[in-house]
């Protein structure tokens, strides 16, 4: 161990997330009980924004065309941009982020895709266990990483969820590797 | 468990010393507060801990050793017998290392027996964090949600422990490196301690100013209490007006602005500051909006607009009337029947018109003095037009009142004569529907009266829909007002400008960040704080207003529309207590 941080990519297996669409995962062990996932979604495509670019666009000319009204083209234009900054600052998920550090807690952020990062952290004390749990996602049956919070007054009792990695959605096998070190941390500590 | 350190950024660069802090129960964690230096002694550390009002121990050593200085490890070690601890941090940093300190870590037993040297087992380093903390900002954040009964600390979770401990630490701080005190720290303020002289200033000034305004506001209270204002018929026209309720809601607000004492809890204080700054901005935009009112003697244009503007709605009323009179929408009305509401509702408007009429001289006057009143803020000009447009559309009121009563007692009479009809009638005592044998006489007026009401009720049904139709433009125009005035009055604005300027003093949570570290060194972490988002800050301070929620469900208000029964839509509910 010549370095404290391990850092491993694992290139021989390339991980989908349940569309099919790929996804990379990071882990990064820092010390003995502190770990870091990153799992990382497909950036935004350039064909795609300029396709929905154009159409808006072409309809705009066709609409100002027929109706001779410059109002259409600069309303056209506004909506566009407002629609593409929305996109990028609220709703594209660039990678999410799990740091796990043993006996203080589980970090949870998202990064969007203009760089502004959301965190969530929880305590230790309110953790009961992180788990793989089915659901019914429209017509499939998907897998997801969860949290499950204890409840202050008795502790045996679940008192929410908090499910991992809801925008990349990665599949099984991804999960697993994450479950099982999550693990590792949590029976240490 | 892993033993957790918090370390204040501002000590990283301190020079050797004692670490005080405090050890948190239960959590393994220890939070350390400042840095002691040599030369003390230590009788006078221990005297200075106890004195000083906050929870504190000496939790170890700090050393970092500068050019030429030798370590000085026999000397930390005896240190640990002076001041008797269960566990002896011993902290250490060596200058050529830039970005970290090692930890080395050595717990001692009472007994003293030999230590357990930590650098070569992996397992001992391992088994320590350090996060660092910026001091000045987690004292002054406040973690949420906020709890407002005393906590059980065996119980509570570690971060409101450590915010706790640090904010509680704040006598601690206020001893600088200037002062000729019996100990040498190193804390936040350990360069001299901050302030701003506009607050301070506001601070002396304030005592006198509230003084002033709590005997100013007891005068008000006291005038309005009175015996005459109290009357039933003033009291009743004064719950109506929207403008005295608004009037007696600040006042209440500024008696818990202007209160002499100083507000102790977090929740206080921000109610306060959110109340004086929200007052503030309604009473500035309401100055604005009279010095742009009155300028180019606008209100007197707008006081000339006023009688025409009621002419004008009373002749497009009448004109209504008019066409409900001959044949609306095609459909053939009662012409007995449709004569007599519309020339009572036309005699009605007429009536009105000559009192509009009559005062028409004063409007001007009354206008320009009652328009003066809007120097006390914006919503005292957005409740006085609403009592206006109440005031002006108060025929329409009362039209849509007996249009109402008259449907209402159209629909009753059907159906408890329809019940007739069927043989049934209504048991009161049990609330149901219960067969009955009426006489033969009983039967023929009761189905005469049932087909006479049937066919008049096309009409009477066709006044009705009008008119709350008409009610029901006026509501809502009067119901944008009063929301208006209710964001003014409830939204935070001192707690928004706080979230976007000082984004670290409202926190929802801490966020981690890894700091890369040396090989070998145990695991550095730097704690953020994770600032509040701004939904939850509007919805935990909000100032609790006289809601103007809908009273009813949207099903609810259908059902008494068809029935005829009035409606109000909007209620003024009384002010919550918190």
């Amino acid at each position: 161990m010549q370095n404290g941080d391990q850092h491993y990519s694992m290139e021989d297996e390339t991980y989908t997330d349940i569309d099919g669409k790929a996804i990379s995962l990071e882990c990064q062990s820092h010390s003995g009980f502190c770990r870091e996932f990153t799992v990382s979604s497909a950036k935004v495509s350039i064909g795609r924004v300029m396709a929905y670019t154009c159409a808006v666009w072409l309809s705009a000319y066709i609409i100002f065309f027929v109706t001779e009204n410059t109002a259409v083209l600069s309303s056209a234009i506004i909506i566009t941009l407002v629609g593409m900054m929305v996109r990028i600052h609220f709703v594209k998920v660039d990678h999410e982020t799990l740091l796990i550090i043993g006996s203080l807690g589980v970090q949870v952020s998202s990064s969007y895709a203009s760089g502004r990062e959301s965190t969530d952290f929880i305590e230790m004390g309110k953790i009961k266990d992180i788990v793989i749990n089915e659901a019914i996602h429209m017509q499939t049956v998907i897998y997801y990483l969860c949290i499950l919070l204890k409840d202050p007054s008795d502790p045996e009792a679940v008192s929410s969820v908090v499910p991992l990695f809801q925008s990349s959605k990665p599949r099984l096998n991804c999960l697993v590797k994450v479950y099982k070190s999550c693990q590792e941390i949590l029976a240490k500590c | 468990m892993v033993l957790k350190i918090f370390f204040p950024q501002c000590c990283n660069k301190a020079d050797s010393g004692l670490l005080v802090g405090r050890w948190i129960p239960g959590q393994n964690s220890a939070v350390v507060l400042a840095v002691i230096h040599y030369p003390f002694i230590p009788g006078q550390v221990k005297q200075y801990i106890h004195q000083s009002g906050v929870d504190l121990t000496v939790l170890g050593s700090w050393s970092m050793p500068k050019e030429g200085q030798e370590g000085m490890e026999s000397f930390l070690r005896d240190l640990s017998t002076i001041f008797p601890q269960g566990q002896w941090l011993q902290l250490s940093r060596e200058m050529g290392k830039i970005g970290f300190r090692y930890g080395k870590l050595i717990q001692q037993e009472k007994e003293l027996k030999e230590d357990v040297e930590g650098e070569e087992g992996g397992g001992e380093k391992d088994k320590v964090i350090f996060i660092h903390y910026e001091q000045r900002k987690v004292m002054l954040s406040q973690l949420h949600p906020i709890d407002n009964g005393v906590p059980d600390p065996q119980t509570e979770s570690q971060l409101p422990q450590v915010f706790g401990t640090v904010c509680q630490s704040e006598p601690l701080f206020f001893l600088d490196k200037y002062d000729d005190g019996p100990v040498k720290m190193t804390h936040w303020q350990s360069e001299g301690r901050e302030g701003s002289i506009i607050v301070e200033l506001m601070k002396q000034a304030s005592t006198p100013v509230c003084l002033l305004t709590t005997w100013m506001l007891t005068l008000w209270t006291s005038l309005c209490s009175s015996r005459i204002l109290n009357m039933r018929p003033m009291r009743f026209i004064s719950s109506k007006l929207s403008t005295c309720v608004q009037l007696s809601y600040r006042t209440e607000h500024l008696q818990t602005v202007c209160s002499p004492t100083r507000a102790t809890a977090h929740n206080h204080f921000m109610r306060k500051a959110n109340i004086f700054v929200s007052f503030f901005v309604d009473v500035s935009l309401g100055l604005l909006l009279v010095s742009w009112m009155y300028r180019e003697n606008r209100i007197g244009k707008l006081a000339n607009t006023l009688v025409p503007a009621a002419d004008y709605v009373a002749k497009e009323l009448e004109e209504l009337l008019q066409w409900l009179m001959g044949a609306p929408a095609g459909l053939k009305m009662n012409r007995a029947l449709d004569q007599v509401l519309g020339r009572f509702f036309l005699y009605h408007i007429h009536l009105w018109i000559s009192y509009i009429h009559l005062m028409s001289p004063f409007v001007e006057m009354i206008l320009w003095y009652v328009g003066l009143s809007a120097c006390l803020g914006l919503t005292f000009a957005l409740s006085l037009l609403s009592d206006i447009t109440a005031l002006l559309t108060f025929h329409i009121y009362c039209f849509y009142v007996y249009g109402a009563r008259l449907y209402c007692m159209t629909v009753y009479g059907l159906s408890s004569l329809w019940r007739l009809f069927r043989g049934k009638k209504w048991n009161v005592l049990r609330q149901r529907v219960d067969s009955c044998s009426y006489d033969l006489d009983q039967l023929f007026i009761g189905t005469l009266l049932f087909t006479i009401l049937l066919f008049l009720l096309p009409t009477t049904a066709l006044y009705y829909l009008v008119f709350t139709l008409l009610r029901l433009v006026v509501v809502m125009f009067q119901g944008v007002l009063h929301l208006s005035v209710d964001f003014i009055n409830s939204f935070p604005l001192f707690a928004m400008g706080l979230r976007l300027f000082r984004s670290y003093r409202l926190a929802e949570g801490v966020k981690f960040r890894v700091l890369c570290e040396e090989p070998g060194t145990p695991l550095h972490l730097m704690m953020d704080i994770n600032p509040l988002k701004v939904s939850s800050v509007v919805q935990t301070y909000r100032t609790p207003t006289y809601s103007c929620y809908p009273k009813d469900s949207w099903l609810a208000l259908c059902k008494k529309l068809f029935l005829g029964e009035l409606i109000y839509p909007w209620r003024h509910k009384t002010t919550k207590i918190d």
